[in-house]
């Protein structure tokens, strides 16, 4: 019925509404968080209507839950920082954040371990330049010299300088970050929808520029979201589209039109996100480092970090630029730890040489072929979508503070607590890449 | 109740914020004492404050309110004395409270035994005592869990820990071997090593005290007076409550 949600014929209980206000395409920790700030700056009660669409329910293949789970201040760029130190003062006070009445406390198993970067002697000014910036902006790191880290972590085996957090970083469980959104923003109204978004319906106005171009600019009216298993169908009209999709989100621009110009006109940019697969092994050793072992990151490329109690640790590797294993599946190579991961590993900490590989699993980071980091703003070509994607890998750490990003551009309209303005999608059209050197 | 009544659920919502307001009055910022009378002075404060207890580093009496609140101000004529000891047992500290006494750089022993706010963050923000802390008390903590004791690997002096009573830590005798080896100079008490584990007597069967945590049955609840009665196909052990 027009005006309402009320019809008198309930064909299928699982369909999204008819009409939503937002709709936050991608149920991951993202979508979540950025769904949960909406509703939490809304000034009426009822103020937005959210609709979160997800595809899979069992997040089989989701980064989110796929990732090993860390968080660190210690990046080169400002604005990762404070969204860092934003997100864990987000997760220090989860409780208050996030409570639902008669629900369980948030436990989120943060284990403060810290993160130890390694510095060979060619990349130490650079590390170092970056520890003078994070130290600037509130993050707790220090330097240590080899005598130090000797001293300090005696199993370790390095010539080169560390960069320890002593606060504020380690690591966490994903899952239960992931729920809590979730469950908080459903208690607060926010509707979510099992479906896949298979199509839009927009509309095209053209502006002319200063220099005789046509711009075509699209408007989404309708994005079509297709139940499960079925051919059915339900096109929500909505007035702005949050594309939270990670690995996805190049295919739902894609399917909007974006890139699909010619190579030289501003519509031929298309969103370089695209899934890039990364292993992470579980390894068991019993003598390996105890219960001080930070999230140990070496300048090969190469981490690990301990796993509960037992002598587990999680181990992996980030592969080079030309050897990206195939994205098709989750399936993992177990080569890839005999060649890359092994030997850089039992170098680095000689306890290791005998290790046992208990398990392993592969994951999607939403890769940004561009410059590896967010992008995080309204598209040009499309005047009601948003864009909060391209994380590569350091999505679920920024989770909290960029979904209150998010939140004030759509609904203050500009940036209020933190300056993300670096991560428009304009550099992309200027291609201006802005580098960030501490990726792993 | 608050399930079927908005007006319970309401009145829960209030009473919970209120408590958590308190605990944030409790542990605001004492930024305009330390700025008035400088950082030791506001630290002693905020300490009485909270209703703990504190020693200064030269002298070697404790100062502490009385049963009914009040306190000595004697501590406002010697602006430059730095804490060494301080107990905080069962007071609503958390890891904002901390923010008034990291500037005590000469603080040697901390109790924080029964504080039902220090958690896991609190003790990462320890590492700034990382020089003079030697004695730290944190048992009888229910946020506490193995996460926030891994931050304690950077007190390097520390020679006494007591961990007794932690319910946020699942297998204590394992932690306090681990925490044993992560800070081999200390001392670490209240974690026997043989807390949390299944216990076999001599002929291998599961003693009688941890029968019960170890093995799950059905139930079978029956009224007073009667004798419980079990059908045919019922076999096997069950565990008989009588209704009262």
């Amino acid at each position: 019925m027009p005006g309402t949600d009320w019809s008198p014929v309930e064909l299928r209980r699982d369909l999204p509404p008819d009409r939503a206000d937002i709709v936050v395409v991608g149920g991951g920790v993202i979508g979540w968080s950025v769904a949960y700030w909406l509703k939490k700056k809304e000034r009426v009660r009822d103020g937005v209507r959210v609709l979160v669409v997800e595809k899979d329910p069992t997040y089989s293949e989701a980064s989110t839950v796929l990732s090993a789970g860390g968080i660190r201040q210690q990046f080169s760029l400002k604005e990762n920082i404070q969204l860092s130190l934003a997100s864990v003062d987000f997760m220090r006070n989860i409780n208050e954040h996030l409570w639902v009445l008669n629900e369980d406390p948030i436990d989120l198993q943060f284990n403060h371990s810290g993160y130890l970067f390694l510095a060979s002697e060619s990349v130490a000014h650079i590390m170092e330049e970056n520890y003078v910036t994070q130290r600037e902006h509130g993050a707790k790191v220090t330097l240590l010299s080899p005598a130090q880290l000797k001293e300090r972590f005696p199993w370790l085996n390095t010539d080169g300088f560390g960069f320890w957090g002593l606060e504020n970083e380690g690591w966490f469980d994903p899952w239960s970050l992931l729920n809590a959104f979730r469950r908080k923003a459903m208690s607060m109204g926010v509707f979510h929808c099992h479906g896949e978004v298979t199509g839009f319906t927009c509309t095209t106005s053209s502006r002319e520029t200063e220099d005789g171009d046509v711009l075509r600019i699209k408007r989404i009216k309708y994005i079509d979201v297709k139940m499960p298993d079925s051919r059915e169908y339900q096109p929500v009209e909505c007035a702005i589209v949050i594309n939270a999709a990670g690995v996805n989100s190049g295919k739902i621009a894609d399917m909007i039109g974006i890139g699909s110009g010619s190579e030289h006109s501003m519509a031929g940019f298309s969103l370089p996100v695209e899934p890039r697969k990364r292993y992470v092994y579980v390894v068991h050793c019993p003598d390996g480092p105890g219960l001080e072992s930070p999230f140990l990151i070496d300048y090969s490329g190469v981490y690990f970090r301990r796993e509960g109690l037992g002598g587990n640790y999680i181990t992996g590797n980030s592969p080079e630029e030309t050897e990206e294993p195939d994205i098709s599946d989750l399936k993992v190579d177990h080569e890839f730890f005999q060649e890359k991961v092994w030997p850089h590993l039992s170098h680095r900490v000689p306890a290791f040489e005998s290790l046992k590989v208990t398990g392993a699993w592969a994951g999607f980071y939403d890769y940004n072929t561009f410059d590896q980091n967010a992008i995080i703003g309204l598209h040009p070509r499309i005047s009601n979508m948003f864009l909060a994607t391209g994380f590569s890998g350091h999505g679920l750490q920024h989770s909290p503070a960029v979904g209150c990003a998010v939140a004030e551009l759509v609904l203050d309209g500009g940036f209020r607590t933190i300056d993300l303005s670096a991560f428009d999608f304009k550099r992309i059209l200027q291609q201006e890449p802005i580098l960030e050197r501490n990726i792993v | 109740m608050n399930q079927r009544f908005y007006d319970v659920e309401v009145f829960w919502r209030w009473s919970r914020w209120l408590k958590s307001r308190r605990v944030q009055r409790k542990n605001a910022y004492f930024g305009f004492t330390q700025k008035k009378f400088g950082v030791n002075i506001a630290a002693a404060y905020y300490v009485l404050h909270l209703g703990g207890s504190f020693r200064f580093t030269d002298q070697s009496e404790w100062v502490h309110a009385n049963s009914r609140g009040k306190f000595s101000y004697n501590f406002l004529n010697t602006p430059d004395s730095t804490i060494e000891e301080v107990d905080l047992s069962r007071t609503l500290i958390n890891h904002n409270g901390l923010d008034n006494i990291v500037s005590q750089k000469t603080l040697r022993s901390l109790s924080v035994q029964g504080c039902p706010n220090v958690d896991d963050w609190f003790l990462a923000r320890l590492h700034v005592f990382g020089e003079s802390l030697q004695e730290l008390d944190v048992s009888h903590c229910p946020r506490i869990t193995v996460g926030g004791l891994v931050a304690l690997q950077h007190l390097r002096k520390l020679r006494r820990l007591d961990v007794s009573s932690l319910v946020g830590v699942s297998s204590p005798s394992l932690v306090r071997i681990l925490l044993e080896e992560m800070l081999p100079l200390c001392e670490v008490t209240g974690a026997e090593y043989d807390q949390g584990f299944v216990q076999h007597d001599s002929m291998g069967q599961l003693k009688e005290d941890t029968w019960l945590e170890t093995r799950s049955f059905p139930v079978c609840i029956y009224p007073a007076g009667s004798e419980p009665r079990l059908a045919p196909s019922h076999s096997g052990e069950f565990l008989f409550l009588q209704a009262a």
